[in-house]
């Protein structure tokens, strides 16, 4: 049993350390796209989300 | 020696008509199944075929027969091979038998622009100013799931006992690549503002034939559709429904190499959780990845130290097994990627995964409108990621802008929601629902019924799940004008 309590992260030696600039930029990226994405998402949004939601009710299945 | 995983995907959807006031699901099912527009036979389900009762335990379940046989009456065969029917108060489309986890994938996401297609069409029969609207997820987030359930083939001499052991941890674990991801907690258990799954919080049973209430992790449901000398079908109720396709394909493909190492002794441990029940809604929770879960016989482990065995078990398995396998070996790098990137930081995985792709979309909100947990708004985004509608759909939009990573095109995923697969007998099922329309008068996934103007029906059995594929019958079925002729080159009368 002693085996399994020893459970191995084979990956993380293997992996490089990310440069903290690189991710940085990276993650500043991703704000910017999200933001954008945010407000295009805002268009099709269901317009009174507490009715949409109260309403969606899923009986019966499987 | 392990069978050959044919696999495929059951998947229910969600339903709504809006503005309604008496809004009737079994009804507006039935009606979203006879609008679907693409090519289809309505046909009687030969439900004396199925046998949702039989226990692969070895016992039988009187009086558990078909829940619903006017449901009968609603029913189609498409000609991709797939069945499209209502199933209690959802539309269901099961998909065809695939060949592979990469198809299988594909023909999933055929299911979702089927059903888009179908509810539109509907929507054009509805009263003006009412739109009907179908979801791809699991939970309606007020105690009520409905079901996305994978199969697989199993050799009939594989027991059941070991699929048992082996397979409860694996598919406790394997959630954090599963989860469609999850506002709030149902079912009674612990508060959580996000989960990785839909379903986890319904499971309540490690084993069991139930579907519907008392959520076994292990289902026991024994319907070969095959023979039943040689085969068994796991039918899996422990997965959400996906829109990512990358996780489709990892969830089929990684669950078929699986069970193929399994029913090959490749196995060495079944890495017995103390507690499968508790383990299946805490891994949902864990957010962090870092929970450790306790294992049976002392110590612990978290979710995905265990995936990370059971992937490096598995890719000595594919090297040694299944080296030629292009779909295999890219099963086991996608695998890796993923469980590489869980490690870091689950926020690089939102390009692959929708329950990280739904938590960044959701957490950037709740920054922008400085909303909370539980506003509504969040439980609207939650839904709506989910909606078939491209339009709609928040994955969609995710996508569109390249945010989430394809494995298909567009035209890729149409084609499949018309032709069949071509390595399994779904070929057989959708070639003759295109070619012979008017004379399939019933189906099964082992068999198909004929009315060639005789006096007694004509009943194809399809027992073989890889036969009936367009390597053995394609050219048959291009020499034949109809039916009758289908019949009479097959060596009926």
């Amino acid at each position: 049993m002693a085996e399994r309590e020893k459970v191995r992260r084979p990956k993380e030696a293997e992996r490089p350390d990310v440069d903290e600039d690189t991710a940085a930029l990276r993650a500043e990226a991703d704000d910017r796209k999200l933001d954008e994405l945010l407000d295009e998402i805002d268009q099709v949004l269901e317009e009174n989300s507490e009715e949409f939601v109260k309403n969606y009710i899923q009986k019966g299945g499987e | 020696m392990a069978v050959h995983k044919v696999l495929g995907t059951e998947t229910e959807y969600g339903i709504s008509v809006r503005p309604s006031r008496d809004f009737n699901p079994a009804l507006a099912s039935a009606q979203l199944v006879n609008s679907y527009p693409g090519r289809r036979v309505r046909v009687q389900w030969s439900y004396e075929e199925e046998s949702p009762g039989r226990d692969a335990r070895g016992f039988g379940h009187e009086g558990y027969g078909v829940a619903d046989p006017e449901g009968a009456l609603v029913n189609a065969v498409l000609s991709n091979g797939a069945r499209l029917y209502v199933d209690h108060a959802h539309p269901e489309y099961s998909g065809p038998e695939c060949f592979d986890a990469l198809e299988g994938a594909l023909y999933d996401k055929a299911g979702e622009m089927i059903m888009f297609r179908a509810a539109a069409a509907t929507t054009e029969l509805l009263q003006t100013g009412q739109r009907m609207s179908l979801y791809k997820n699991n939970s309606d987030g007020k105690g009520n799931s409905y079901g996305a359930h994978e199969n697989y083939l199993l050799s009939r001499e594989t027991p059941f006992g070991d699929v048992i052991r082996f397979a409860t941890t694996f598919f406790v674990t394997r959630q954090i690549f599963t989860g469609a991801g999850k506002v709030g907690a149902e079912n009674g258990r612990p508060e959580t503002g996000f989960q990785i799954t839909q379903r986890a919080d319904f499971f309540e049973e490690e084993v069991g034939l139930e579907t519907t209430l008392k959520r076994p992790i292990v289902n026991t449901r024994d319907e070969p559709h095959g023979d039943p000398s040689k085969y068994r079908r796991l039918h899996v109720i422990i997965g959400d429904a996906n829109l990512s396709e990358v996780q489709i394909f990892l969830k089929l493909g990684a669950t078929a190499l699986f069970l193929a190492a399994l029913e090959d002794g490749a196995l060495p441990d079944p890495l017995d959780l103390a507690d499968p029940v508790e383990a299946c809604w805490r891994a949902s929770h864990d957010l962090t990845l870092r929970r450790p879960l306790e294992l049976d016989g002392g110590g612990t482990a978290t979710a995905l130290e265990l995936q990370w065995r059971y992937h490096d078990w598995l890719k000595k398995y594919v090297e040694g097994e299944l080296a030629d396998d292009e779909v295999a070996v890219r099963v086991i790098d996608t695998w890796e990627g993923i469980l590489s990137d869980l490690e870091t930081d689950p926020r690089r995985i939102a390009d692959r995964l929708d329950w990280a792709a739904k938590l960044r979309l959701l957490e950037g909100y709740i920054e922008r409108d400085g909303l909370s947990w539980a506003d509504p708004k969040l439980k609207a985004l939650d839904i709506q990621y989910h909606d078939v509608d491209p339009g709609r759909s928040l994955y969609r939009h995710l996508t569109a802008r390249g945010q989430i990573r394809r494995l298909f095109t567009d035209d890729e995923i149409q084609r499949a929601e018309t032709f069949p697969p071509e390595r399994t007998r779904a070929y057989f099922r959708g070639t003759c629902v295109s070619r012979f329309p008017g004379s399939l008068v019933a189906a099964n996934w082992d068999s198909l019924v004929f009315d060639t103007g005789e006096s007694h029906l004509k009943r194809v059995p399809m027992m073989e799940p890889l036969r009936g594929d367009r390597l053995r019958v394609g050219a048959l079925l291009d020499s034949v004008d109809d039916a009758a002729g289908l019949i009479a080159a097959l060596g009926g009368h």
